[in-house]
């Protein structure tokens, strides 16, 4: 295993020495040079000063006005309106985890084949190839409420019908980050050298044998790990479930063709707009049970690229 | 190479298990009942889904809120059983249920009281009709209370109120301006999330907000109701005045539309007489104003007839 840290320690390396030797033969840098370096570095250090303070208040705040929530109660128990000092996120954690495993199970063979296919076999010069292409990147942009609006006309209600059901809200999701995983996973697959590739047809192995042997496992940790970040964004998300009926309140656990389910995010957002101050104890609660979520998934696919990724 | 596939799919595999055990555990293939429809009433049918399913744990009872509209709209299309409605149904909604078949019940199940809210600081105690109207008239320009007739209390009027889509916008435009569509456009719109309301009055000696009894009812220590004078007086929202039909014109009735088709289930059916059977317990325990007896005799009926 190669050490981590090499590169951009050679690179400071590089630097501090080209440094040097420019400042024997030249002389020492104008003033005017310097001050600008260093007022441009102050700023790059404030725009990151400014997203950790915005990152940590949001942390601080939600930690203390959920402070007396924090249990475990707050994870196991079902929504209450009668005992709102014991309601908690169980059904709504469920439904969220089921959708996300839904979302996992649709978008990996779609999105991964769709990468497959653009890399490896598509021809670039083909207008239809290039449409696609366009399509992909147009799509990834498209804000999350219309997948909710295409999620109800066509999957819950229209051709395909499911009904308000946890599967509709787990397609939805999946058709709103497909087109995050297709490009991660064709950055991945693009980073597999030509050499790997040509050295296995070279050695009799067919287009797929290569593929599936050398190519795909050399992208998987990139594949993965774009696959948890954009399940990360999909768990976050609560605009599309809102009118693929995810509901407020659903003191039961959820099926995934039959009946009516909740989402983390939505039940924070209906706690907050409640009346009664327990409620909303119990919204800024979620918001740190959801960013722990989120974290341990962020974690998880940081932990995964550091683990497997090669270097050539 | 294979080391790493089998501990993805280890990786992967443990939770889609583990949840998979947890689902069939719960769920026992209970009886679902699905409900939609509005935020203010959402409470109600809440906390009747929580005490029916304490004596019956296989009910699958879901409340959602996603306004009468909206509601109504998933209703007609046989999506849902019950509506929670903070209004009668309009014409418009009856001839969808009658094009796709669905029948229905009208039920009242309790009172609620649209209340105007003011800062504790504010002097002013009681408002009529009248003044009301020259505050929220479409293209009014009042913007110190010292400009609406007959008030001497002097500091900027910020007025805050629900998005154009709220039952408790439609009714209180009907009931103060005429026509339910129609109130000045320049006030803070809040959308569905009353506490920003509450919150405004709170800070502003000079804010004034319209909100459903249930947002004051938590709220009482924080901001001041208004009397209102409909033209007999003075009257504060005290659930006894809503009751005795004396705050108007700003009380209404809350109800719910179960479809007929799933009342047929005996599960549903169980499910409606437990909550027009229990209405005044409900009520209290979601913070509105039960019906009268003579309320609940009419509800009573109309389920049997």
């Amino acid at each position: 295993m190669v050490d981590q840290d090499t590169p951009p320690r050679r690179a400071r390396l590089a630097s501090t020495g080209a440094r040097a030797a420019v400042e024997t033969v030249f002389g020492e840098q104008p003033r005017g040079d310097k001050v600008s370096g260093l007022v441009f570095r102050s700023l790059m250090m404030l725009a990151l000063a400014m997203a950790l303070v915005m990152l940590v208040s949001l942390i601080i705040y939600s930690a203390w006005r959920g402070w007396g929530r924090l249990d475990l109660d707050m994870i196991t128990e079902k929504p209450s309106r009668i005992r709102p000092e014991r309601a908690g996120y169980g059904p709504a954690l469920l439904g969220s985890l089921y959708m996300i495993l839904g979302v996992i199970v649709l978008v990996v063979p779609i999105g991964v084949g769709a990468a497959v296919y653009l890399e490896e076999y598509a021809k670039r010069d083909r207008w239809y190839n290039r449409l696609i292409e366009l399509n992909i990147q147009n799509l990834a942009g498209v804000p999350s409420i219309v997948f909710g609006i295409l999620g109800l006309a066509f999957i819950a209600r229209g051709p395909i019908g499911l009904g308000l059901v946890v599967a509709t809200g787990s397609i939805t999701l999946t058709l709103l980050v497909l087109p995050t995983v297709i490009i991660a996973a064709r950055e991945a697959i693009r980073a597999v050298p030509p050499s790997i590739r040509e050295g296995s047809l070279a050695l009799g192995a067919t287009q797929w044998q290569t593929i599936s042997r050398q190519v795909l496992p050399a992208a998987a940790p990139g594949i993965l790990t774009g696959v948890i970040l954009a399940v990360a964004r999909a768990m976050g998300e609560a605009a599309p479930l809102l009118l693929v009926g995810a509901a407020g309140f659903t003191p039961f656990l959820p099926l995934l063709f039959d009946g009516q389910y909740s989402a983390l995010p939505v039940q924070i957002y209906r706690n907050a707009v409640e009346p009664r101050e327990e409620f909303q104890t119990l919204a800024f609660a979620g918001v740190i049970l959801m960013l722990v979520v989120l974290l341990a998934m962020n974690s998880f696919a940081v932990w995964l690229r550091n683990r497997y990724e090669r270097r050539w | 190479m294979r080391n790493w596939r089998a501990k993805a799919v280890a990786a992967l595999a443990v939770p889609v298990l583990g949840v998979t055990a947890c689902g069939q555990a719960g769920s026992g293939g209970g009886l679902a009942i699905k409900v939609d429809g509005s935020s203010t009433v959402g409470p109600l049918t809440q906390a009747a889904a929580e005490l029916f399913s304490d004596e019956n744990p296989d009910m699958r009872v879901g409340v959602a809120t996603s306004g009468t509209g909206g509601g109504f709209e998933k209703f007609c299309n046989g999506e849902i059983d019950i509506v929670d409605a903070s209004r009668t149904i309009t014409d418009e909604e009856a001839k969808m249920c009658r094009a796709s078949g669905v029948t229905y019940r009208e039920l009242q199940v309790a009172n609620d009281a649209i209340t105007v809210l003011v800062n504790k600081d504010n002097p002013v105690d009681c408002l009529t009709v009248d003044q009301l109207r020259q505050i929220w008239a479409p293209g009014s320009t009042v913007s110190n209370w010292n400009q609406v007739d007959g008030v001497r209390f002097s500091a900027e009027l910020t007025l805050y109120g629900p998005g154009t889509d709220s039952g408790t916008f439609e009714f209180f435009a009907e009931e103060i301006n005429g026509d339910k569509e129609e109130q000045r456009a320049d006030y803070q719109d809040i959308g569905e999330d009353d506490n920003t309301g509450i919150a405004g009055v709170m800070e502003d000696e000079g804010a004034m907000f319209y909100v459903g009894y249930e947002y004051y009812a938590a709220n009482k220590d924080k901001v001041k109701a208004l009397k209102i004078d409909g033209g007999d007086g003075c009257v504060g929202p005290t659930p006894e005045a809503v009751q005795s039909g004396e705050y108007q014109p700003l009380s209404r009735p809350l109800y719910i539309y179960p479809s007929r088709e799933s009342m047929k289930k005996q599960h549903v059916e169980d499910f409606v007489d437990y909550f027009v059977d229990n209405s005044a317990e409900i009520a209290r325990l979601a913070g509105y104003i039960p019906m009268t007896d003579e309320q609940t005799a009419k509800t009573k009926q109309a389920l049997r007839g």
